[in-house]
């Protein structure tokens, strides 16, 4: 058990390192731009993954702490100068912010019923797309505005590499926060909310914790995404950003942290190479179709994500003995 | 001996049914209180509402000379009582060691000392110690989740139907645990095994269609074939 732990641990650090060189063998930007996009959703994918996967909670408004670091980001940058101070400063204006507001809306709205909750973020996050859409002498609305990044990223490899650092700061961190006894709590949440409370635990804390965990690492993502492009619109605040973010998670497994990971990079790949093949026949002009089947066929097949399903396999390997007696007595009951 | 609890006429809604319509027993302090009843009498519903999980629409639940019948359930549990669940409600995805963990509000040496204890009282718990919950069979959920209750000091535990779907072999494991947690702390056990509750038992109160209908010493209820033949079907 232990080796095995071992050495995921050391693959992981073997791709991480093999990801920070890449930039210096490959001078393809395509790559560059596209793995940099991978990471940023990887780091809101992840934000997600401490909702859903660790607590239980599904929510439709994470897309709006998405969209406040990309608006203090972008704003802060447009507004002051470009500077790295000011980059940084924006990241913790964005997640201050929404470390706030997810704490407020978390109070107000986690006491709810599961399905009541997920509306009621929708209609919350609805709210903020509407404030930036008509705030326009601070938004532009929805034709938004561009921004100058500080001068260091305008070469592409710096921006990958920060960004590549980001993600491993944030999968360590949140890594060691599910991991740790409160992680236990949120998982306990998950799998039985009346029991934990029985246990003498007060779920509503747990629950608001894990939101702001996730609302301020989701504002992180938004930043590093609006330095990305160099332009903000109203688009980081719609639900697409959010149904994304539990795709992503879905598919690369749930409660895992790195299922995300892979999911995001799943996705964004899936994304980048369906749209390209427009070009070989018009069929694919409608790519965002297969996109559907993949997302449907992935949900059927693999239900408990990519990691889940390997972990499962891994699991049905070394258990052969008790597969076997639990198929004998399926048969039994049969 | 003292009183530890007492339950005065209670009633219990859930949604539209009304569930408990007038419960009344107490539990002394160092006793097992045996709930008995059919099926559908209310025996659950009456440890969910104690618990604070199906809260009481009418009545008085007071323990430790407090009332707690307005309580929430986690602060019900932090005031020191105890539940096993029906159905177990072990973690599945948590380990045996992270469910027992989890369970320990404050950390430090007696609550070390204590969970040593209890694994000397649930020896087959070391064995699968890093094993999911989800992967245990009926017996070892049943084990943990008493485990599990017992690992922090409450006074009272609310038990209920420790044997229900275990092999004989397995029930015979539980009451030894039971009588030995007998020893430290006062127990209410809903018990459809009515040998089982009645070596175990001090007193009981019998529920028929969510009402108190009997309540006394278990050595009565023993000789009183009448009662055990009109409320439990035996005899």
């Amino acid at each position: 058990m232990k080796s095995t732990f071992q050495v995921s641990k050391i693959i992981l650090f073997a791709i991480v390192v093999a990801l920070a060189i890449f930039p210096f063998v490959s001078d393809s930007r395509t790559w560059t731009i596209l793995l940099t996009q991978i990471f940023i959703f990887s780091i809101l994918a992840m934000s997600y993954d401490i909702l859903l996967g660790y607590t239980g909670i599904v929510s439709f408004g994470h897309a709006m702490f998405f969209g406040m670091g990309a608006y203090a980001t972008a704003i802060m940058l447009d507004r002051f100068e470009p500077t790295i101070g000011i980059f940084v400063l924006s990241i913790a204006v964005g997640m201050c912010i929404a470390g706030i507001i997810s704490f407020l809306v978390g109070l107000l709205t986690l006491r709810l019923k599961s399905h009541f909750f997920a509306m009621l973020t929708m209609a919350v996050s609805g709210l903020f797309l509407v404030l930036a859409e008509k705030w326009r002498t601070l938004t532009f609305g929805n034709d938004g505005f561009t921004f100058k990044a500080p001068e260091i990223f305008k070469d592409r490899m710096m921006y990958y590499l920060l960004v590549l650092g980001c993600l491993v700061l944030v999968y360590l961190l949140l890594r060691r926060f599910v991991d740790s006894p409160l992680g236990r709590v949120l998982i306990a949440v998950r799998e039985n909310e009346q029991r934990t409370k029985s246990l003498g635990f007060q779920t509503l804390h747990y629950k608001v914790i894990a939101s702001v965990v996730a609302g301020v690492i989701a504002s992180l993502a938004g930043s590093l995404y609006a330095v990305s492009l160099r332009f903000v619109n109203t688009s980081v605040l719609t639900m697409d950003i959010t149904l994304d973010a539990l795709l992503m998670t879905i598919i690369g497994g749930v409660g895992t942290l790195i299922g995300p990971i892979i999911g995001a990079g799943v996705i964004e790949l899936a994304q980048h190479y369906l749209s390209g093949l427009a070009k070989e026949h018009p069929i694919f002009e409608r790519w965002i179709i297969f996109f559907g089947i993949v997302y449907i066929l992935a949900v059927i097949f693999f239900p408990k994500g990519i990691v889940g399903t390997v972990k499962h396999l891994f699991w049905k390997r070394k258990n052969p003995i008790k597969i076997a007696i639990s198929s004998k007595r399926k048969g039994i009951a049969k | 001996m003292s009183i530890l609890l007492k339950v005065e006429n209670v009633h219990t809604h859930i949604g539209q049914y009304h569930i408990l319509q007038g419960v009344s027993f107490e539990a002394k302090a160092g006793e097992v209180s045996v709930l008995l009843g059919r099926n559908g009498a209310g025996k659950t519903t009456s440890l969910k509402t104690i618990m604070g999980l199906t809260p009481a629409t009418s009545g008085q639940i007071t323990f430790d000379d407090k009332s707690i019948v307005k309580n929430p359930t986690y602060q019900i549990a932090k005031d020191g009582i105890g539940y096993v669940p029906e159905d177990q409600g072990i973690f599945g995805a948590l380990t045996v060691e992270e469910n027992i963990k989890v369970a320990i509000r404050k950390e430090d040496e007696v609550s070390l000392a204590r969970q040593e204890y209890v694994l000397e009282l649930f020896p087959d718990l070391k064995k699968y110690w890093k094993k999911d919950g989800g992967h245990l069979s009926g017996g070892q959920k049943q084990m943990l989740s008493m485990a599990r209750a017992f690992v922090n000091e409450s006074k009272l535990l609310l038990i209920d139907e420790p044997s229900k779907g275990l092999a004989p072999v397995v029930i015979e494991k539980v009451m030894e645990a039971i009588n030995e947690m007998k020893k430290q702390t006062t127990i209410i056990l809903v018990e459809q095994n009515f040998m089982m509750a009645s070596k175990i038992g001090d007193t009981y109160t019998l529920i028929d269609d969510g009402e108190t209908v009997q309540s006394g010493l278990m050595k009565e209820l023993i000789e009183n074939e009448e009662l055990k033949r009109k409320y439990l079907g035996i005899g």
